[in-house]
């Protein structure tokens, strides 16, 4: 657990006093992972990097599991949080090995563990360690540097870590990987994280929580889809983005919104009856034929039912897209726009059909999520805000 | 051809000349070395003192050497040793620390802040941080001040034969004030290949003591 108690840093400049970050207070659980997000000189890597005393605070507490830390020793401090930076800070005159070490042989760990150490993290980030460990940062790639980057923040087990930017300089097609491959690595490390990005798109997908700084304050603070669903103020709504609601079909699965009832054909029916099943559930075009497994095998086309008689395997054609009940609803608007259909047929890890999701219970979810939340947003801000929930 | 003959005549006393020209040069550049790494450490932590101390040393390069070896001679003998040695080997190491203070604060205060930052968020102390990351990363640049102190006093030293101190300015000195070409020319010649030599074989040990990772980034001669 991190806790920020108004956290404050104010700068002295040529220009008078600049406060760079005005009584943060906020906490992330153990095993979270929050994101600062904000514009530039907002004071999110300010407040970050006030917590490893990279930054002196001017006033304000950080506790760390329930500890203040302005009793410990800097030293000690900073050995006991795992730091990345942008620009990934390998030290060059080192071999991976060495930099991946580094933090365990300060700590005083003896050689026999700290290499066993290493050769684990090493494993863990999925890079060879006989093929890297004796080489040196200059022969990697700026995807592989910051991978052994985040290896040395996590070799001497810290429980909380603190990245800035840690991804942001590699490219997007790496960067997905990586972050995926963290996020991974995650579940089974379960860090306390404190997390600086300028993306939002990387702020959804990496964050439990995402802390939206402005101008020094801290102005929103909530978990993803609350902060997508119910900004708090304009400028939130405006830094999120006007396309909020799409991002949003990151943050739920095909589990939440699928319905298990779904109009199914067998091969030996008739196709009078599909006919029959897709004006009863309503299908525009077409009904998926099922095996004895409800395994999907093919679609039954309205068109042809409407104009041909005989049975269900004669006429079938292949079944275009199915998803699986952990897909995002992302994949699912895609498939949908993509092929041009209204609902798509769910199937569970065995590929045997368990429900259908129609694009209005993705509408539907999204829109009343925003209705609902507007509203209480409404009753508590009930003090006559000037708001757009206010205005509804 | 003459010269050459001369030469051959005289290696024993040639080598001699250059054995005594190598060890003043080495011990006065060894001596400031010891000094002026840790001072050129020293200012990088106050900005103020790094100009002060830079300033007095590029005024020290400023004043001739027959003139600094002029204003030791009353001074140094005091203790009695005005002329020879000792005079030529302070000489050579008050020319060294510029070139060495300023490459040393030059090389630490270019490290990248990157990885000051990296250091520090790890939890090293400063003395750490010196010891593992940035004295290692500065040492091709200290290096490269070294050369340039010891090819520059290998000409400053050729003038403390008038002192007294020896080495290959005896050639010169003497072939200046007998009117014989042979040694003067012998002489200049030596001073130059033997600076040549020097800095080529110093480049080698500059590269040997380059981290094997930063071989690349530090391949300019």
């Amino acid at each position: 657990m991190i806790r920020l108690d108004n956290l404050t840093k104010v700068f002295d400049t040529p220009k008078g006093a600049v406060t760079a970050a005005d009584h943060i207070s906020m906490e992330v659980p153990s095993g979270e992972i929050c994101i600062l997000l904000g514009p530039s000189g907002c004071g999110k890597t300010t407040s970050l990097k006030m917590i490893n005393r990279i930054i002196r605070p001017t006033s304000g507490k950080v506790f760390i599991n329930g500890e203040d830390t302005s009793s410990l020793d800097t030293q000690a401090l900073r050995r006991n949080i795992g730091y990345v930076i942008q620009q990934i800070g390998l030290f060059p005159n080192m071999t991976i090995e060495e930099n991946i070490t580094v933090v365990p042989k300060l700590l005083g760990w003896d050689k026999a563990k700290y290499r066993e150490r290493a050769r684990e993290m090493m494993r863990m980030i999925a890079l060879e360690p006989d093929a890297f460990l004796k080489r040196y940062p200059s022969e990697l790639s700026g995807g592989q540097q910051q991978r052994i980057g985040v290896a040395r923040a996590l070799a001497a087990d810290p429980p909380v870590m603190l990245m800035d930017e840690p991804f942001g300089a590699i490219d997007p097609i790496n960067r997905a990987v990586i972050q995926d491959e963290f996020l991974k690595m995650q579940q089974d490390l379960k860090k306390t994280i404190m997390f600086v990005s300028h993306d939002i798109d990387e702020a959804i997908k990496m964050g439990d929580r995402i802390a939206i700084f402005r101008a020094g304050k801290l102005v929103q603070y909530s978990e993803p889809d609350e902060l997508l669903a119910a900004p708090k103020n304009d400028f939130v709504e405006s830094f999120l983005g006007e396309d909020r609601a799409l991002k949003r079909l990151n943050l739920v699965k095909v589990r939440d919104l699928a319905s298990d009832e779904i109009g199914l054909v067998r091969p030996d029916d008739s196709l009078e009856t599909a006919l029959k099943r897709i004006e009863e559930y309503g299908y525009q075009n077409s009904i998926v034929m099922v095996n004895d497994k409800r395994q999907p095998v093919g679609i039954i086309n309205a068109a042809v039912a409407r104009t041909t008689s005989g049975h269900c395997r004669d006429h079938f054609m292949s079944v275009p897209v199915v998803v699986s009940l952990d897909d995002d609803l992302r994949k699912v608007a895609s498939l949908m726009f993509a092929n041009d259909m209204t609902w798509v047929a769910c199937v569970d890890d065995d590929g045997r059909i368990v429900g259908q999701i129609t694009q209005r219970a993705i509408t539907h979810h999204l829109g009343s999520r925003y209705r609902t939340h507007s509203r209480d947003q409404a009753t508590l801000d009930a003090a006559a805000s000037l708001s757009p929930a206010d205005k509804e | 051809m003459e010269l050459l003959q001369y030469a051959l005549d005289n290696m024993e006393l040639l080598l001699t000349r250059t054995i005594e020209h190598i060890s003043l040069v080495g011990v006065a550049v060894g001596i400031a070395t010891l000094t002026g790494v840790p001072i050129g450490i020293a200012i990088t932590k106050n900005e103020r003192a790094a100009k002060t101390v830079l300033y007095i040393a590029s005024i020290i390069v400023t004043i001739p050497s027959i003139a600094l070896f002029g204003i030791m001679i009353p001074i140094l003998s005091i203790i009695g040793q005005g002329i020879g040695y000792m005079p030529a080997v302070i000489a050579v190491l008050l020319y060294s620390q510029l070139p060495i203070i300023r490459n040393t604060y030059t090389a630490i205060n270019n490290v990248d802040p990157a990885l000051r930052e990296a250091a520090r968020g790890i939890g090293m102390s400063q003395n750490q941080r010196l010891r593992m990351v940035e004295i290692p990363l500065a040492v091709p640049v200290i290096m490269a001040g070294v050369r340039t102190a010891v090819v520059l006093n290998i000409g400053v030293m050729a003038i403390a034969a008038y002192i007294g101190a020896g080495g290959l300015g005896t050639f010169i000195s003497r072939g200046i004030s007998q009117s014989d070409p042979r040694q003067l020319i012998l002489g200049a010649v030596a001073v130059s290949v033997l600076a040549i030599i020097v800095d080529y074989s110093l480049l080698a040990l500059q590269k040997r003591l380059t981290p094997k990772g930063m071989e690349r980034a530090a391949a300019t001669p």
